[in-house]
């Protein structure tokens, strides 16, 4: 273990960070538990309440909706968009001028604000003039943004066109390191294409999933602007997610105490999920970063 | 890996780019053309939308705000990152675990969550509207994604370097500046690209703590967006506008894009 200078040495770099995070992240994290556990009128005094907001929210039917549409919507997105990303990373030309230009091109959705995505998928979406509802109606269906399932479909549309370049690019990367001789070898045995894919390529890919679970796993729970331009959490609350309900809550309503429990409810769940990837991306030996498997 | 050409990655290829065309069509048609049928392409083609943006200063300032704050984030996130990984990566010290799993909680934590508190510390210290303002909120999420990326690139630099540095004499600051920081160079660059992204692509936080003076492109936009129709073609080039810094960051990044979006985990 180490000695006291290199605590000393450890904790003086990490300095400027810690004061950084505390300013930015702790103090407000502590005041939304103090909020959480307070009333409160227009912010002047506050009067100790104990756990009565957690009471209310966890016993009220909109904060569980909100959960689980925000649950289901993670769910779906990481249903499609792992596998699919997988998929088109196998496809992809190893190397050369085209895969360096799929590459390129793959990575800008991934780059865009989300308010411009939020955006693109409204102006597809507009009546008459929008490429993709104009498309549905040649179809021969109706695309009404008035019907809870498609406004759901498109959204989740949305996400996997913004997102599902990231799973290709991180399993592109992880399907590289393995060596030609595996292939070789694989070959020799005469495997079949699944028999590769499940016992030299899949294996390769835990950490690369593992991290792409994780991010998209998050990204999609808290996902608030995108679906605000597109939907405004309609039509009715159908996609009222958590981030939608807690701004509602906390800014327009202007209910400190229940958004405050409701926010600490929602970091419970973020922090134990990232727990639960960061306790197998890192495991506890080492604190250096582990390749492959 | 297959070897083969595979016509599966051009199908992704174009669901990818036909919303893109979309947006940039509409950034192209005459305000006319929106009011009668659907068109493909702008029919009449024009750079009116583009103009306004460029010459009216309640828009251009808006690129101009951002790029303000966001660069003052990125210089602070680096001047913190860069000692704050270095001991991640080098020092086993109480606590080294927890903290880095703090960081990475962090990261995941919605802006919406944080949203009150730090408009209201920001009121009390009087920071409301201001460029610093932003560029410190955006800490709490940027801040963890530059060490995550640090971490990476310096545990790939050998230990060893370190025994050698020492052996010569080097203290750490002219180890750091001497060796380290140009080991990690490219590091730096992608964790300054990375941050320089989230932070432009942030849009709750940086709404809710400008008002008027230095309210960023994506506030604006937000803004606009509720007297509908008329500004299609307007918000459709005010977005175009808002990717330049995205493809130079392709373009420049290439080749360590993964390393960038996996948190500096996957090489």
């Amino acid at each position: 273990m180490a000695s006291t200078a290199q605590h000393r040495l450890a904790y003086g770099l990490l300095s400027p960070t810690l004061v950084l995070m505390i300013l930015s992240g702790v103090i407000p994290f502590a005041l939304v538990i103090y909020f959480s556990l307070h009333d409160t009128f227009a912010g002047e005094h506050y009067i100790w309440v104990g756990t009565t907001w957690y009471e209310q929210v966890l016993g009220s039917t909109e904060f569980h909706a909100a959960l689980l549409r925000s649950l289901g919507f993670s769910i779906l997105a990481l249903a499609i968009q792992l596998p699919l990303g997988i998929y088109i990373a196998l496809k992809l030309p190893v190397q050369g001028l085209l895969s360096k230009l799929y590459i390129i091109i793959f990575a800008i959705p991934l780059l865009m604000p989300v308010i411009v995505v939020g955006y693109i998928w409204k102006f597809l979406v507009l009546p008459k003039i929008g490429l993709l509802s104009e498309f549905i109606a040649l179809l021969g269906w109706n695309y009404d943004l008035n019907d809870p399932v498609v406004v759901w479909i498109t959204l989740i549309l949305m996400d996997t066109w913004h997102w599902t370049s990231l799973v290709v690019l991180l399993c592109f990367a992880g399907l590289r390191t393995i060596p030609d001789a595996y292939y070789q070898a694989a070959a020799i045995d005469g495997a079949g294409r699944w028999a590769i894919f499940r016992h030299i390529q899949l294996p390769k890919l835990r950490l690369v999933l593992l991290i792409a679970g994780l991010l998209r796993f998050m990204d999609s729970f808290i996902i608030y602007t995108e679906a605000y331009v597109l939907a405004r959490g309609g039509p009715g609350v159908s996609t009222n997610f958590l981030s939608l309900e807690l701004i509602q809550t906390a800014t327009i309503q202007f209910d400190l105490g229940e958004g405050g429990a409701m926010a600490v409810i929602y970091a419970t769940i973020v922090v134990v999920v990232a727990w639960l990837f960061f306790s197998r991306i890192i495991p506890s030996q080492s604190m250096k970063s582990q390749e492959g498997t | 890996m297959n070897q083969k050409f595979s016509i599966v990655p051009v199908f992704y290829l174009a669901f990818l780019l036909i919303p893109l065309y979309w947006l940039l069509t509409m950034s192209f048609k005459p305000m006319k053309e929106l009011a009668g049928q659907l068109t493909l392409y702008p029919k009449s083609p024009t750079l009116d939308h583009y103009q306004v943006i460029f010459s009216d200063s309640s828009w251009y300032l808006g690129y101009l705000n951002a790029t303000v704050y966001v660069l003052m984030n990125v210089a602070i996130c680096l001047v913190a990152a860069i000692p704050a990984a270095y001991a991640f990566s080098r020092i086993r010290f109480f606590g080294s675990r927890s903290l880095f799993f703090s960081l990475l909680a962090f990261r995941m934590m919605s802006p919406a969550i944080l949203l009150i508190p730090i408009v209201q510390i920001f009121s009390d210290l009087n920071l409301i509207d201001t460029y610093i303002a932003v560029a410190l909120a955006h800490c709490f999420f940027n801040l963890p994604i530059a060490i995550w990326i640090l971490e990476g690139f310096i545990s790939s630099v050998p230990a060893e370097l370190d025994e050698l540095a020492r052996i010569d004499g080097y203290n750490l600051a002219t180890y750091f500046r001497k060796i380290l920081l140009p080991e990690i160079a490219p590091g730096i660059a992608v964790a300054a690209f990375f941050c320089f992204l989230f932070s432009w692509t942030e849009v709750i936080l940086s709404n809710a703590l400008t008002t008027i003076d230095v309210k960023p492109i994506g506030a604006i936009m937000s803004r606009v967006s509720s007297v509908f129709t008329a500004n299609v073609p307007i918000l459709s080039a005010a977005g175009v506008l808002t990717l330049i810094p995205g493809i130079l960051i392709v373009i420049l990044v290439r080749r360590h894009l993964t390393r960038g979006f996996s948190m500096g985990r996957v090489d």
